[in-house]
């Protein structure tokens, strides 16, 4: 895992005092809050509906022990006792009293982090892929360049004021675990015809108002220039993108109006005038790469006799590696994904709690490593098989062994109205409603891979536009409503779901899930996922399962 | 005549501004002038070849190559900034002062806010006309206040990256 310098920490430390000082400044009515807005919103602090909200970065998804344990100490002093995992990968504090910020801020200083750039109309944390490290199916290990990225847009002078935030996601697998095609900037790792390491280079993705799968501008980008590419891409953005209509500014709008060969030259003509000056020397990623060297992992055994004999004698545990456990790349060790979508709980919440006993075992059987899912679960990467039983036994003491991976109750939610001030509905209680009702676990198994995404409106940071089931709220003449989408994937297959029919009220989105699964149950063939059905027959029996009674 | 916050020497000053805004129809006054590009694109060549210091403004939306073949005469170029949020200056005083090797004047005006004096700064503004009635004094400790920075930019600082590798 990276770790900060001397360097990294007197530039947090630096931003911390600067931002200590706005607040002040504020506090003492120096400022009013229309000057002190866009402050706090470079520094990840809103105001909502009840409370200021302090969104933490989590850079690329990655934690160490220690760092998890002060988000569960923030947690505990200045709020309520939990944080909210968000689909970026970040922490949320839902109840923060603006005098208190300066202090977590500082708090969080002490263990390298901060809440730089988890706002605003700038370079946002980068998604990478969860399991980096970890899977054997990676060509590299994305932290390395998500570290970089991380350095590389921090406090960036040139790009700090765009038309609209900007989001990359970054992945080295072949099975996409970051949603990069529907990012801003999606990489996607590729190795050349020489084995040398390069990027396809996907620009204009996006969700929201107009969702759109991202097109591919580079095929292959070689991975030295990486940085000079990514300053002509944002700087055609920064000087091009629209600013006259907020729905209209991110750049897959630009992308769409220019069409993507006009926009892929514009951006290539920059880059040339840019040249080799804007790319990172080797020296440096090299430097950070040592940082993320491979384990010292044990040689162990493929098998592991403790781990089958958990399995045979403890059902639940049998189901939980099920579900729960990813395969390593090195034999005797396994990823353990830990849901944080307890049946009728918040999606995405931890309590503190909760967060130190991840700390505690990740520290003891993990290699202190912790990783944030954009789906809002945990994982630590890199438990030993004769160590698997013992790590879901301290989970499930806190009600952390959800087996339900990828299944039809891991949902994720946006905070919707119970939280935000922009949502036409809720969301969490939505996805409760769902979870409760397929709380049967074999059934949950048996229906497999389904993921229902929920957002409470249509800025879809409930990610509903890429659901298998997308749920959007709206609002009809007050009330809560809920559109369906189907067929939507942000996975390495990426597709915007389409509109299954009119929207329906909230007593009424539960049964339509369940009718869905029944169709589903009914027309799969051997081996084929929600998804699979649902390309292969069209959304025709779908619909008529859901609004056939209309007429 | 207003203030003008200018970058000298690694610090800050502050000075009356000796040059004037002069607006589109408005007759050309006597004295040194700030023309915006459409007034320049006219009266620009003329105004020059009398030897007289001139210096352009540019809004977000009209790009600094235009100004490529006059650089070497102007005195200002003054890129607008009409709002906290919109960050395309920044942009074109990056591309003057790096691509174009602009070695004049880079001015802010418009909607300039302390709060962004150390970016600015690092995009390769020189001089600026602050709109919260900022002292020179309060500009510079924004600009120090980060004593390192992650990017090559306009400036001089060394990135991390570079001083790290003894840089
Ligand atoms: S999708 Fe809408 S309701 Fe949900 S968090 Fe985002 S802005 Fe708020």
């Amino acid at each position: 895992m990276y770790r900060y310098d001397t360097l990294d920490r007197e530039i947090l430390a630096d931003r911390s005092a600067e931002f200590r000082d706005q607040v002040r400044r504020r506090l003492a009515g120096e400022i009013t809050e229309d000057q002190f807005k866009p402050l706090r919103l470079m520094n990840g602090l809103y105001l909502q509906l009840h409370a200021y909200m302090l969104r933490v970065a989590i850079p690329y998804g990655t934690l160490n022990s220690r760092q998890l344990r002060k988000l569960a100490e923030i947690g505990r002093t200045y709020d309520k006792g939990y944080g909210h995992f968000t689909t970026r990968t970040n922490l949320q504090f839902h109840w923060i009293k603006l005098e208190d910020t300066p202090d977590i801020l500082d708090a969080l200083a002490t263990v390298d982090m901060h809440a730089i750039q988890t706002s605003g109309n700038c370079i946002r944390n980068v998604t990478a892929d969860p399991y980096a490290g970890a899977t054997a199916d990676e060509i590299d290990d994305p932290r390395v360049w998500s570290e970089a990225i991380r350095q590389w847009s921090s406090l960036h002078p040139e790009f700090s004021f765009l038309p609209r935030k900007f989001k990359i996601a970054i992945t080295a697998a072949p099975k996409d675990r970051t949603a990069a095609r529907v990012h801003d900037i999606g990489l996607m790792a590729r190795r050349g015809r020489e084995g040398e390491l390069g990027f396809e280079v996907i620009v204009g993705g996006g969700m929201g108002r107009t969702p759109i799968v991202g097109p591919t501008v580079q095929e292959f980008l070689p991975a030295h220039r990486l940085f000079s590419y990514l300053e002509a891409v944002l700087r055609v953005y920064n000087r091009h993108g629209r600013r006259d209509n907020i729905y209209k500014a991110r750049i897959k709008i630009l992308v769409q109006a220019l069409g993507v060969d006009e926009f892929a030259r514009q951006v290539d003509e920059e880059w040339a005038s840019i040249g080799r000056d804007g790319d990172l020397p080797d020296a440096e990623i090299a430097r950070i790469r040592a940082a993320f060297a491979p384990k010292t992992f044990e040689t162990l055994p493929r098998e592991s006799l403790g781990f089958n004999e958990a399995k045979a004698q403890d059902q639940a545990f049998a189901r939980f590696v099920r579900n729960n456990l990813k395969p390593h790349k090195r034999q005797g060790y396994t990823i353990v994904d830990i849901s944080l979508k307890g049946i009728g709980e918040t999606p995405g919440d931890a309590s503190s709690e909760q967060m130190e006993v991840v700390a505690d075992l990740a520290e003891r059987f993990g290699q202190d490593d912790i990783r944030v899912t954009h789906e809002q679960n945990l994982v630590l990467p890199h438990v030993r098989l004769d160590d698997a039983h013992e790590v879901f036994l301290g989970l499930a003491k806190v009600g952390l062994a959800t087996p339900n991976i990828n299944l039809v109750s891991d949902i994720i939610a946006c905070p919707g109205l119970d939280y935000c001030a922009l949502a036409n509905a809720r969301a969490i209680i939505v996805a409760q409603d769902i979870a409760r009702r397929f709380e049967n676990q074999d059934r949950a198994e048996d229906i497999g891979e389904l993921k229902i995404k929920i957002s409470g409106c249509i800025n879809a940071c409930g990610h509903h536009h890429v659901g298998h089931i997308g749920i959007l709220g709206v609002d009809k003449k007050g009330e809560e409503f809920y559109q369906l989408t189907l067929g939507g994937s942000g996975a390495e297959d990426a597709a915007i779901g389409k509109i299954l029919g009119p929207a329906l009220p909230i007593d009424k989105v539960t049964d339509a899930i369940d009718r869905l699964v029944n169709v589903y149950l009914q027309e799969r063939q051997v081996n084929e996922r929600f998804l699979d059905t649902l390309r292969r027959t069209g959304d025709a029996p779908f619909k008529e399962a859901v609004y056939g009674d209309a007429h | 005549m207003a203030m003008l916050i200018k970058a000298e020497g690694g610090g800050f000053h502050a000075e009356m501004d000796d040059f004037q805004s002069v607006v589109d129809d408005q007759p050309i006054p006597d004295g040194k002038l700030i023309l915006s590009l459409k007034r320049f694109e006219t009266d620009g060549e003329v105004l020059l070849a009398q030897g007289r210091a001139v210096g352009v403004r540019i809004e977000p939306d009209e790009a600094v190559e235009d100004l490529t073949p006059f650089l070497p005469r102007l005195a200002v170029v003054a890129l607008s900034l009409p709002k906290f949020r919109d960050g395309r200056a920044f942009s074109s005083a990056h591309i003057l002062r790096t691509r174009l090797g602009y070695t004049g004047q880079v001015r802010a005006v418009g909607e300039v806010l302390r709060e962004q004096a150390g970016m600015m700064a690092r995009c390769g503004f020189d001089a600026f006309e602050p709109s919260d009635g900022s002292s020179p004094e309060a500009w510079a400790k924004v600009v120090n206040r980060h004593r390192h920075v992650y990017q090559s930019a306009a400036d001089h600082h060394v990135p991390a990256f570079a001083r790290r590798l003894g840089g």
